[in-house]
């Protein structure tokens, strides 16, 4: 069965990842003879002040090791092997891949849609899901959009914050980057779903399934344009994890 | 009538050159409104024609082989840059990048590709005041000094060169910059006229400040003097952009994080001026927050962190991110920046201080220097009034100046690209 194959996965991936993980987050540690900041925080902002940076974050330690553990990863085996991709495919093929995979994760859209009681969101993500797969033959391509039918993206963690659950604590997952116990929450519930009830299932076939989930990690790491300490900035630990925070907010008040 | 005709059957015969009319067309730029022409992007319709793909190669240079990088900057291993190369024997441009900015940021791309077109080797340098440059290739991690900064510059160019060398022919070297790389490109053609290891052909200027400090305090005020109540009132800033974002979602239907995708929700729902103003003056607070913080931290602290303490791998910046927020360009010059170059020169004031970084300071050199050339515009932000008319009477012939543009907003229109590719080719008159 998928789910096991996949959770077989995660465990091994989690295993690699333990190795770059340190333990609880740290304050500068001072030697003997520190002095403080001539600027400082206390001096500037004013006590009791809840800044937006200031995102919840308990394990801040594990999330900065697996966000160590993400940088090499990316660096050392999954960029390479986009470029490999890219390499192989040409520009044209890559897009139908891209539509291809997009038109079947219209399922999560779909559930997710309905779950928030979306009906309008729902019926657009239905046609698109049906012109595109005819029209746009196996979803190779995207007349849908064209039409002006376009992409409505709802994952359980939207509809969990849709129905007022708070993000909790912030959680980079390895391999997957920024998340939080809501969202890694919603990650695990639509993956089932889609494995139990979603194409898969329709196919049920392990092998198509494994080479699906394969290449739209791929495809979605190359349609990605992030890349860990490309920002050119000593805070972007920071200011990545105020914008998820953000990003996501904003994405589950629509 | 004969005369028309014959005109028109030799230009066939010649295959008059379209690019002959098109020069007639006047140059059109599609934001009269400089902070407009400064943020938003070119619509393609007006972007230069260039490739899409350019063979390029990064290089990682190790600039000072004794330097220890502190544990907090883990993911900093060598400078990079970046060659852009042809097959054949082909003069060579060194780019130095804007404020902030990596040798491969979109303005940087943009350029490598329309000079590899027009025939050049392109070299990238990332600016010295990226965090990229202080950690690895920095000699006093404190970058603005125009004259030390050159210095680090140029040998980051004998040392790029050395490491490519045997990968292309070079037949001459030129040279470029812009924003803030533009006025450094004026001191490293300075520098080299007395090394004389290059011995640039040509020299343009894109975009510089006249004098660094007035630059940057226009910067900083467009963030204090643009966000009611400044720095500290970030968040309810940022709140209020997603929630414009959100709103434009809503009327648009959709969200994508594209060029096209703002541009038409920028036409439907045109922001207001002070809101331009203060989406600038953050993005320059930002990149000299990330600055300030490396040079404090590598010179092992006492500005925005204490002294003597060490950060690993897995400490917690937060307070240093909100301090670094909070501090503008003036207080890194006065508290942090005037006191390092004086402890080392006691006659050094912030007065002195101040008119060193000025194009000004070294006037005669860019006067008498005929390879050097301006490409700029009359509306540029970062300009003090009266600016832009010194650099015209500075430069004379030598400077290109278009009616609008912004900053750097018209990097890659079409006139502008045809302009700097001229440039280098001698042909600009």
């Amino acid at each position: 069965m998928m789910v096991s194959r996949k959770l077989k996965l995660m465990v091994l991936i989690l295993l690699m990842s333990a190795a770059f993980l340190s333990g609880c987050s740290t304050l500068p540690k001072p030697g003997p003879d520190s002095e403080p900041a001539m600027r400082q925080k206390a001096d500037l902002i004013a006590e009791g002040a809840q800044l937006d940076i200031e995102v919840y974050d308990p394990i801040e330690g594990f999330n900065r090791g697996a966000y160590r553990f993400n940088y090499y990863f990316d660096k050392y085996l999954f960029l390479p092997i986009v470029s490999v991709y890219q390499f192989i495919l040409p520009d044209y093929a890559e897009r139908r891949v891209s539509n291809f995979v997009d038109n079947v994760l219209e399922f999560n859209n779909f559930t997710n849609n309905l779950l928030q009681l979306k009906f309008k969101e729902t019926g657009i993500t239905l046609s698109r899901f049906v012109v595109n797969t005819t029209v746009g033959i196996a979803g190779l391509w995207d007349p849908a959009t064209k039409w002006g039918m376009h992409r409505q993206p709802e994952d359980f963690g939207q509809t969990l914050g849709h129905y007022g659950v708070g993000h909790g604590p912030y959680i980079v997952l390895p391999v997957l980057g920024p998340s939080n116990l809501r969202d890694t929450t919603g990650l695990i519930t639509d993956a089932v779903v889609f494995s139990v009830a979603g194409p898969p299932a329709w196919v049920d076939d392990d092998d198509t399934t494994m080479a699906f989930t394969a290449v739209s990690a791929v495809d979605k790491r190359k349609r990605t344009p992030f890349r860990y300490y490309g920002s050119g900035s000593p805070f972007e630990y920071e200011q990545i994890r105020m914008l998820y925070t953000k990003k996501r907010e904003l994405e589950i008040a629509q | 009538m004969r005369r028309w005709s014959a005109i028109i059957l030799l230009s066939l015969l010649l295959g008059f050159p379209a690019a002959v009319i098109a020069a007639d067309k006047p140059y059109f730029y599609p934001y009269v409104n400089p902070l407009e022409a400064t943020v938003m992007e070119l619509p393609s319709y007006y972007q230069a024609d260039i490739p899409d793909k350019v063979p390029t190669k990064t290089f990682s240079l190790t600039v000072f082989p004794d330097r220890e990088i502190p544990k907090v900057f883990w993911y900093e291993d060598g400078l990079d840059f970046s060659l852009v190369y042809q097959k054949e024997k082909a003069p060579l441009v060194f780019i130095i990048a804007g404020t902030g900015a990596r040798f491969n940021s979109p303005k940087m791309l943009n350029m490598q590709k329309a000079l590899y077109q027009a025939g050049y080797h392109v070299i990238s340098i990332t600016s010295p005041t990226h965090m990229h440059f202080i950690v690895n290739a920095s000699s006093t991690m404190t970058p603005g000094n125009l004259y030390e900064d050159a210095k680090d510059v140029y040998k980051v160019m004998q040392l790029a060169m050395d490491k490519v060398k045997k990968n292309i022919e070079v037949s001459s070297f030129h040279l470029t910059g812009y924003s803030l790389g533009g006025i450094q490109a004026a001191f490293v053609s300075m520098l080299d006229e007395e090394k004389k290891i290059f011995d640039f052909e040509r020299v343009l200027l894109i975009n510089p400040p006249v004098n660094l400090y007035t630059s940057v305090n226009i910067l900083d005020s467009m963030l204090t003097e643009n966000i009611p109540g400044g720095i500290n009132n970030i968040d309810s800033w940022m709140d209020e952009v997603m929630k414009k974002l959100a709103a434009a979602e809503k009327k648009m239907g959709y969200f994508e994080l594209s060029g096209e995708y703002i541009y038409k929700a920028y036409k439907r729902f045109p922001p207001r001026e002070d809101f331009l103003a203060s989406l600038v003056g953050v993005a320059f607070r930002t990149d000299s927050s990330n600055m300030v913080f490396a040079a404090d931290v590598m010179k092992g602290g006492g500005f925005i962190t204490p002294t003597d303490v060490t950060m690993t791998n897995s400490t917690a910046l937060t307070p240093f991110y909100i301090v670094g927020n909070r501090t503008s360009f003036k207080d890194y010059f006065e508290d942090h920046f005037v006191p390092y170059f004086r402890a080392k020169d006691p006659s050094l004031t912030e007065e002195k201080m101040i008119k060193m970084l000025s194009l000004r300071n070294i006037e005669p050199y860019l006067r008498s220097a005929e390879k050097i050339g301006l490409l700029h515009n009359e509306d540029d932000i970062i300009l003090a009034p009266g600016e832009i008319d010194y650099l015209a009477e500075l430069f004379g012939s030598r400077a290109k100046i278009f009616p609008t543009g912004g900053h750097c907003g018209n990097m890659n229109h079409q006139d502008v690209v045809d302009f700097m590719v001229k440039f280098f080719a001698g042909q600009e008159g």
